[in-house]
């Protein structure tokens, strides 16, 4: 689950790390008055959405007086924001952020993961802050400094010292940083973070480290014992078919292409996906309807797939272990006359009581193929999609 | 031979009353798994599907000399379910409950390097030697006893690739899902260096899918230790980046973790890859010369 600019700053500012005065603001005059409360004759104004490359797509602004504000704040809410990091519709901009403005005189980074690879935490620094950190790490990987967290320990300080002389800074800018470093480490901890970045971290004029920027991943398994977090869900962020799917425990994406595709276990999902696109079809999403696939949760996933307008063909993968694949064939039947689906529907069984299943299928009398295969599947519904 | 388990394995399953516990503790006895007991705070002393209930891991090991256990609790339980086995002496702990915190994983893993133990999943299918026990939520009856081994991130993919081998004639040695989270309690590699050194498994298959590196590491073990053919399939081609693939560890991010880059270091490390999943048994003939 991801945070919003805002609320990961307001986490920050618990924590005692140094961000800005900053209100989030929903309509032009909270925005103004905003300023007001903040002082001073220049201002930051921010989009909160859930992307990065808000910068380059217009959505943040230095702003002199009270009109621009009230400009940018009409022109930016209520609207959708199209950076490199969405899809082409963009992100709902219902909230932005007016912040007091701060001199930079350098811009550094500073962020955390999970490393799956070393199974810990590690923090990782670098002088190149402000720019796309995948891109330093790319091309000048020397650049990146990097601190392990022993989970049994904690972060402790010298490693905040370690990384700060490295860094380059000054005595009073090491025990500036040394304290950032261990209260976002404890923030990572006890909030269950997966990712964390202040990119930039900067140096202002009077030589002080700042969080300009904040960005906050939370693992969303430990969301049960993080009430307070999870109250900070922005569900405008979302996509609104995955909302709806995720209602049923189903697990749903979005993708670009016509063939929809139905199947149970998220590794087979991708896997039906990808043959669909060897077979030279592009499938329209990924849909994982889970080990319990029931008939009401069978038909819900139909009526998902089909709220997708270039959906031409549906695929059905069904692996039946434990299901019971002629309980699936009734729910696809009981789907199909339900909803009322039109576009062809290629079902392939395979495992448990399938030949019942299919047995079903050829019986029903509907607009259903029954595929042989796997590779048949594909084949037909990339067909019956009006592809090659 | 085979990987971890055989017939003689003893097993208990914590979570044993529950409908999950219960329902595949039922299948297992049935597939022939040598269950000897399971374990319920609150309910020790009580006889469920004939076997002893008992109030602590400790308890049972205590009574039945357990060796394996497999874990059916909620996730957030988890972590000290798998942190009371270890500490009462199981070798093999099979997690399969689905949504654990990261964070209690890097803690708990700590714990079982320490003790030696093998931690299967969270978040998989289990463990199966055809024909002798099975540990986990798999169908047993696609299984044929035989010489493929085949270690997965994903429940069912790794069905696909056992019915192909099944089809085939070629059999299982064992099968592993190490399930679909970010970190897992055994690594691929943890999986492939027991099975090069068994002698029943002829060839081996991995399944990995997008996210992570675990796959790229696991090219340069098999370059350097893995003498048998191995064949690979890597789901998540056509995987957005950016987007949880239903497992938590599916995701492309940072432009890292596709798997596009996979199948390229399993090729670089002579590993026959399969860019359908309906070749894996192709795979095998030709990488094995059968």
């Amino acid at each position: 689950m991801n945070l919003h600019e805002y609320q990961a700053k307001q986490l920050f500012a618990e924590y005692g790390l140094p961000v800005s005065i900053g209100y989030a603001c929903e309509t032009p005059a909270e925005a103004v008055a905003a300023a007001d409360k903040i002082g001073g004759d220049e201002w930051v104004v921010k989009a909160q959405v859930h992307a990065g490359g808000r910068g380059k797509a217009g959505g943040v602004k230095l702003v002199k007086n009270k009109d621009e504000i009230k400009s940018f704040a009409e022109h930016l809410l209520g609207k959708n924001l199209v950076t490199y990091q969405t899809d082409k519709n963009g992100q709902p901009v219902g909230k932005i952020l007016v912040e007091s403005c701060t001199d930079i005189d350098q811009e550094l980074y500073l962020g955390a993961v999970i490393d799956r690879s070393s199974r810990r935490i590690v923090f990782m620094a670098s002088t190149e802050g402000g720019v796309e950190i995948e891109k330093v790490a790319e091309e000048t990987p020397e650049l990146i400094l990097k601190a392990t967290i022993d989970p049994l320990v904690g972060a402790q300080p010298y490693q905040g010292r370690e990384l700060a002389f490295k860094l380059g800074l000054n005595s009073d800018q090491v025990k500036q940083f040394t304290k950032i470093f261990l209260g976002l480490a404890k923030i990572f901890e006890d909030c269950d973070l997966a990712l964390l970045e202040i990119n930039p971290l900067v140096i202002t004029s009077e030589g002080n480290l700042h969080c300009l920027d904040a960005k906050v991943n939370i693992d969303g398994n430990a969301l049960y014992r993080q009430p307070k977090i999870k109250e900070m869900h922005d569900p405008t962020q979302d996509d609104e078919r995955e909302v709806q799917a995720a209602v049923w425990d189903l697990n749903y994406v979005a993708l670009e292409g016509n063939i929809g595709c139905l199947v149970n276990g998220a590794g087979l999902a991708m896997g039906t996906m990808d043959i669909v696109k060897l077979y030279g079809g592009e499938p329209a999403n990924f849909l994982d309807v889970g080990g319990g696939a029931t008939k009401e949760r069978v038909s819900e996933a139909f009526k998902i797939i089909l709220s997708d307008g270039n959906v031409k063909a549906v695929l059905v993968n069904i692996f039946g272990g434990i299901v019971r694949c002629d309980l699936i064939a009734e729910g696809v039947i009981g789907a199909v006359e339900e909803v009322g689906v039109e576009v062809p529907v290629v079902v392939r069984l395979e495992g448990n009581n399938a030949e019942l299943g299919i047995k079903a299928l050829a019986e029903s009398g509907l607009n259903i193929i029954v595929a042989t295969s796997l590779n048949d599947a594909a084949e037909q519904v990339v067909k019956a999609s009006g592809g090659e | 031979m085979s990987i971890l388990l055989d017939k003689d394995t003893k097993v208990i399953c914590q979570g044993f009353t529950g409908s999950q516990g219960t329902y595949h503790s039922e299948q297992a006895i049935e597939y022939g798994t040598l269950m000897v007991g399971g374990v319920t705070p609150g309910k020790g002393g009580q006889v469920h599907l004939d076997l002893p209930v008992f109030n602590t891991v400790a308890d049972a090991v205590a009574e039945t000399v357990a060796e394996a256990s497999v874990i059916y609790v909620p996730a957030p339980f988890c972590k000290d379910s798998i942190l009371e086995a270890v500490e009462a002496g199981i070798k093999l702990i099979v997690c399969i409950t689905e949504g654990i915190p990261t964070l209690d994983i890097l803690e708990v893993k700590i714990a079982c390097d320490r003790e030696g133990v093998s931690l299967i999943g969270p978040n998989c299918p289990g463990i199966i030697t055809p024909g002798e026990s099975k540990i986990g939520i798999m169908p047993g009856h696609i299984h044929l006893p035989g010489k493929v081994g085949i270690v997965s991130r994903s429940g069912t993919l790794t069905y696909e690739a056992v019915k192909q081998t099944t089809d085939a004639g070629f059999g299982q040695s064992t099968c592993i899902g190490i399930g679909g989270d970010p970190i897992p309690g055994s690594s691929f590699i943890d999986i492939l260096s027991l099975l090069e050194k068994d002698e029943q498994t002829e060839a081996i298959v991995m399944i990995g899918e997008i996210g992570g590196t675990a796959e790229e590491e696991a090219a340069a073990f098999i370059k350097d230790h893995v003498s048998k053919p191995v064949v690979s399939y890597i789901a998540g081609v056509t995987a957005p980046a950016g987007k949880r693939m239903g497992h938590a560890g599916a995701i492309i991010s940072g432009g890292k973790g596709t798997a596009d880059e996979k199948f390229a270091a399993l090729n670089d490390a002579g590993v026959t890859t399969a860019r359908s999943l309906a070749d894996i048994g192709d795979g095998l003939r030709k990488a094995a010369g059968w």
